[in-house]
C-alpha cells in the first residue's frame, strides 16, 4: 500500500502553514517597497542639485581635486558590495555577489589588489565562509538604509582613498549594487565611484551668450572640498536606496512564486490523499467480501 | 517682476520649494542675500538659518542648516544641506496659533 492518508494530511497541513508564512512575507515586502520607492524619489532633488553644482564647478573652473585625480602610487582598489541582510529574496544577493566576483577577477587580472567592503549580512557571511578578508562591513537595515549609514560608509571609503600607501590607501573605489529598473527588473551593476570622472554636463554655448561667470565663495577649491565628499555620500546613499528597493522587489517576487508553489503542492497532496483514502476503502470492501465468501462456502 | 525659484533640499527629502522674493543664507564668509538677477554663485554654508521671503507675501520661512552649500544660477536658487535639519518652517504653523490644538 502507498503512504497512508495520515501522512498526506500531515504534509498538507505543514505546506499550508508554510504558505501562510510566504504569503505574509510577500505582503510585507509589497508594503515596504512603496516606502522604499518613496525614499528614492525623495532623495532625487538632492542628488540632482549636487550633480548640477558639481558639473557647474567642473565647467567654470579648472581646479583639480584629490578626489578627481588618478592615484598611481598604489595598486590597491576598494570594492563595496551591497547585498541583503536576509535571504528569501530569490537570486538577489547571489546576483550581486556574482557580479562582484566577476569584477574582482577582472581587477586581479589587471594586477590590482582588491580590498573588500561589504554591506548586508549575506555578503559578510559569503566572504567569511570563503575565508576572505573584509576590510569593513555594515549590517542591519539593508531594506531601509538611512543617510547616517550611507555617510558612515562614504566617510570610511573616502578616508581609505585619501590615506597614504603605508596606511592602506586605495587607488580606486568600485561599487557593486542592484539597480532598480522596475518592479520586474533589477539589474546588478558595477560603477567606478572614485576617482570621479567629471563629465562636463554643460556644453559651452558659442558666441551668442557669454558664459556666466560663477562666483565661488570662498574659493573654487573650498567649494569643491565641501561639495565632492557630499556628492560621494549622496551617490552611495542612492546606490543603497536602489539596492533596498531591488531587494524588496526581488523578495516579493520570490515569495509570490513560493506561495504559488505551495498551493500547487497542496493540490497534489490532496489528490494523493484522496487516492490513498479510496484505496483503503476498496481494500476494506474486498476484505469484507472475501471474508463473507469464506464463511458462506 | 522676476522671482527666484527656490529649493531647499536635504539628503532624504525636500524641505521647502517654491517662489521667493529674497533668500538670505549664512555663507562661510558672512551672510549673503540673494535677489532676482543675482550673478551665478556657489557658496559653502556655515551652520545657521536660511531665511526665505516667499513671493506670495506671507511670513518669512526659516530653515536651519548644518553644513551644505548654496547655488544660484539664473534665478534658480538651490540650498543643499547635508544633515537633515531639525529646523522647520516655524513661521507658518506658529502664525495660525490659536486655532491649533
Amino acid at each position: 500500500m502507498a503512504v497512508s492518508q495520515r501522512v498526506y494530511r500531515q504534509r498538507i497541513r505543514s505546506t499550508q502553514s508554510l504558505k501562510k508564512i510566504f504569503r505574509a512575507m510577500e505582503l510585507i515586502a509589497a508594503s515596504r517597497i512603496a516606502k522604499a520607492r518613496g525614499r528614492v524619489t525623495a532623495a532625487t532633488p538632492y542628488t540632482a542639485a549636487l550633480t548640477r553644482a558639481v558639473s557647474a564647478v567642473a565647467t567654470h573652473s579648472d581646479v583639480s581635486h584629490p578626489l578627481t585625480t588618478e592615484r598611481t602610487d598604489t595598486n590597491r582598489v576598494a570594492v563595496l558590495v551591497a547585498t541583503a541582510d536576509r535571504g528569501m529574496a530569490g537570486a538577489y544577493s547571489a546576483g550581486v555577489l556574482r557580479a562582484g566576483e566577476r569584477l574582482i577577477e577582472d581587477l586581479r587580472a589587471e594586477g590590482k589588489d582588491v580590498v573588500l567592503y561589504a554591506v548586508g549580512r549575506r555578503a559578510v557571511s559569503y566572504y567569511a565562509f570563503r575565508g576572505r578578508e573584509v576590510a569593513g562591513s555594515w549590517t542591519g537595515g539593508s531594506d531601509a538604509p538611512t543617510y547616517e549609514v550611507a555617510t558612515e560608509i562614504a566617510d570610511t571609503l573616502l578616508d581609505a582613498f585619501g590615506a597614504p600607501v603605508e596606511a592602506g590607501g586605495v587607488a580606486e573605489l568600485h561599487v557593486v549594487y542592484t539597480q532598480f529598473v522596475s518592479m520586474v527588473s533589477q539589474v546588478p551593476r558595477v560603477i567606478r565611484m572614485l576617482p570621479l570622472e567629471v563629465v562636463e554636463g554643460v556644453a559651452p554655448a558659442e558666441g551668442t551668450r557669454a558664459q556666466p561667470l560663477y562666483e565661488f565663495e570662498p574659493s573654487p577649491e573650498a567649494v569643491l572640498d565641501a561639495m565632492l565628499p557630499q556628492y560621494i555620500r549622496s551617490r552611495i546613499y542612492t546606490c543603497l536606496l536602489q539596492a533596498a528597493a531591488s531587494e524588496l522587489a526581488a523578495r516579493q517576487r520570490a515569495m509570490q512564486t513560493a506561495t504559488d508553489n505551495a498551493e500547487e503542492l497542496i493540490r497534489t497532496y490532496t489528490r494523493q490523499a484522496n487516492q490513498a483514502r479510496q484505496a483503503e476503502i476498496t481494500q476494506e470492501i474486498s476484505e469484507i467480501v472475501s471474508g463473507a465468501d469464506a464463511l458462506a462456502s | 517682476m522676476a522671482h527666484l525659484d527656490v529649493d531647499v533640499v536635504a539628503a532624504d527629502r525636500t524641505i521647502w520649494s517654491g517662489e521667493a522674493r529674497m533668500v538670505s543664507a549664512p555663507s562661510v564668509e558672512g551672510d549673503v542675500g540673494i535677489l532676482p538677477g543675482h550673478t551665478p554663485m556657489l557658496a559653502v554654508l556655515r551652520p545657521g538659518t536660511v531665511r526665505i521671503t516667499p513671493a506670495s507675501g506671507g511670513e518669512v520661512v526659516r530653515a536651519t542648516v548644518e553644513a551644505g552649500f548654496l547655488s544660484v544660477d539664473g534665478d534658480r536658487v538651490t540650498v543643499v544641506t547635508d544633515s537633515a535639519p531639525t529646523g522647520d518652517r516655524a513661521a507658518t504653523p506658529a502664525g495660525t496659533g490659536p486655532a491649533g490644538h
